[in-house]
């Protein structure tokens, strides 16, 4: 067991930003964190870093306790919180460096250390360069190098794609599978499809509580809904689909175009049915897709489920 | 040994902005400019008291005055360099870096006090080269000269001190400037209080920097001022850790 945190409580004055949480996190697995904006990810994982003190609950990493031997379990760690903590005025070799040295790392060591953790962010070719001077998506990777540097059993990244274009997400997932075979990663992210691509479970953390442990499978199942867009060329004739087996009902989105959407049975889907008729019928098919549950929705229902 | 890190740090990100350059540059003129005044008035005045019995010689009245007006140069420069400690660190996101990191508190906080003593070192080194060239020429009180030596390294050790606290304090550098400037400069004049003097007016009197400063450039050597300084220091330096430390507890 990498990562045990047992009934994390932190307060802000009178506000509760956590509450009761506990996450476990083991060798080989990567752990996506998810909430909406505020939902107290951030102050979690500042907390399983050390950088904020919980106000009650206990936190192990790698079997040390975080709070009675700080440093000893710190070692164990790396970080890249939100706003990744870089020094423009320096390059990314010597940030680098300096890191490495804050980990104890010294000379041989350090340098391979910096060479390896370079090549897996493909900062290869960057190290003479100022910190300040690097793209947006640039700094991010060096905060990833910075957190991986000293090659830690935990890696914990504070929503690592943010800001990023869609070709250096995808270079950063990449990276991340790729750290999930050797480190343990804990990952957070308010975007759905960045949780069912990358990691293989999910906390879903809603108002500093935890509101779901599932594996990825499991959280696939939320995301359905049972509702499909469907889109044609020429008006289609509700009535005869609604009395389709499997479809409950059918609504027009968009008077314009030829847009519904038909709510269907949970456990018995009609798309092959529908697709037939359309044809049957020369309606010309344009789309057709199930509809997915933006986070919100999931966010919702899962609260909802708890409440009752 | 973390500590020693983050202090070389410290030292190599103040000379990578032009800010630490000019400071030395600035300084450096200043002082040479009263230095050489100095010089010219005592080479005016030496026929004169050459005569006199003990009268005073070139470490009385052209080193001691120096470094007297040293301290008062570098009390309006010293939150210049000191301002950006902690505050930029805080304001730039980057003390997660250093809280993440297998280092306690105190290694942080004493990393970035040696680090800004370093540069501080530097800059008396370049003060103390004007006075040394006086030997081509003339001997120097050695001991009169070492105890301003140590004076100075002692009083710019206090008001880094009192920075670094200023500047844990602070979100923005420059109010860190602003406030370590006026706590040094209150702890200067601390004595120009009426009551100085008399039995009521004793601990304003120990409290003033100046006169602690002003008996070490006399040669004096005392406990007292010297307990004074690393008292200063100790104190200041404490707080600094406690403070940053509640960074972590309550934000």
């Amino acid at each position: 067991m990498l990562i045990e945190a047992e009934h994390l409580y932190r307060f802000y004055g009178n506000t509760c930003a956590v509450s009761d949480l506990s996450l476990t996190l083991e060798k080989g697995e990567i752990l996506g964190f998810l909430g909406p904006n505020g939902a107290g990810k951030s102050t979690t994982m500042q907390m399983l870093c050390g950088n904020l003190a919980p106000s009650a609950g206990q936190i192990r990493i790698h079997g040390i306790d975080l709070l009675d031997s700080p440093k000893e379990a710190k070692r164990h760690l790396g970080y890249l919180p939100e706003t990744p903590p870089l020094y423009r005025e320096l390059t990314v070799d010597e940030y680098l460096d300096y890191c490495g040295r804050l980990h104890g790392l010294r000379a041989a060591r350090l340098r391979a250390a910096r060479e390896e953790s370079k090549r897996r962010c493909g900062l290869g070719h960057s190290g003479g360069r100022l910190i300040g001077n690097l793209s947006k998506g640039y700094q991010q990777r060096v905060g990833i190098a910075q957190a991986i540097l000293h090659s830690p059993p935990v890696v914990v990244l504070d929503e690592p794609t943010v800001g990023l274009d869609p070709i250096q997400i995808r270079e950063i997932r990449e990276l991340i599978r790729d750290l999930g075979r050797e480190h343990a990663v804990l990952l957070s992210t308010h975007i759905l499809p960045e949780v069912q691509a990358v990691c293989s479970r999910v906390l879903i953390i809603h108002q500093g509580r935890l509101a779901l442990n599932a594996t990825t499978a499991e959280l696939e199942h939320h995301v359905r809904s049972s509702s499909l867009t469907l889109e044609t060329r020429n008006p289609i004739d509700p009535g005869l689909l609604s009395t389709l087996d499997g479809v409950e009902a059918v609504e027009r989105e968009d008077e314009n175009h030829c847009r519904y959407r038909i709510f269907c049975a949970r456990d018995n889907d009609p798309t092959e049915t529908i697709v037939r008729k359309v044809l049957e019928n020369g309606w010309g098919l344009v789309e057709v897709s199930p509809r997915r549950r933006t986070i919100e929705q999931i966010f919702m229902e899962i609260t909802r489920h708890e409440e009752s | 040994m973390s500590a020693l890190t983050i202090a070389s740090r410290e030292l190599r990100s103040l000379f990578l902005s032009p800010l630490a350059w000019s400071i030395l540059a600035v300084v450096q003129f200043l002082l040479a400019y009263i230095f050489l005044s100095q010089v010219e008035y005592f080479q005016r005045l030496q026929p004169h008291i050459a005569a006199l019995e003990s009268s005073p010689g070139v470490t009385d009245l052209i080193v001691a005055p120096l470094f007297g007006n040293a301290g008062v140069i570098l009390l309006l420069v010293t939150p210049m360099l000191t301002m950006r400690l902690i505050s930029e660190e805080r304001r730039n996101r980057t003390l997660s870096l250093l809280f993440s990191a297998p280092v306690s508190i105190t290694e942080i906080v004493l990393g970035k006090y040696l680090g800004i003593l370093a540069f501080l070192a530097i800059m008396i080194t370049m003060i103390v080269l004007m006075p040394l060239s006086l030997t081509l020429g003339t001997d120097l009180d050695w001991g009169k000269f070492a105890a301003c030596v140590v004076g100075l390294g002692l009083l710019l050790a206090a008001f880094a001190a009192i920075g670094l606290y200023l500047s844990s304090l602070a979100t923005q550098p420059v109010v860190a400037a602003v406030g370590s400037f006026g706590m040094l400069l209150l702890l200067w004049i601390i004595d120009w209080n009426a009551t100085v003097g008399t039995a009521k007016g004793e601990l304003l009197g120990y409290l003033s920097m100046l006169r602690h400063y002003q008996n070490l450039l006399k040669g004096m050597v005392n406990t007292t001022d010297l307990v004074y300084f690393l008292l200063l220091i100790v104190t200041f330096v404490g707080l600094s850790i406690r403070r940053l430390d509640n960074d972590r507890l309550q934000k």
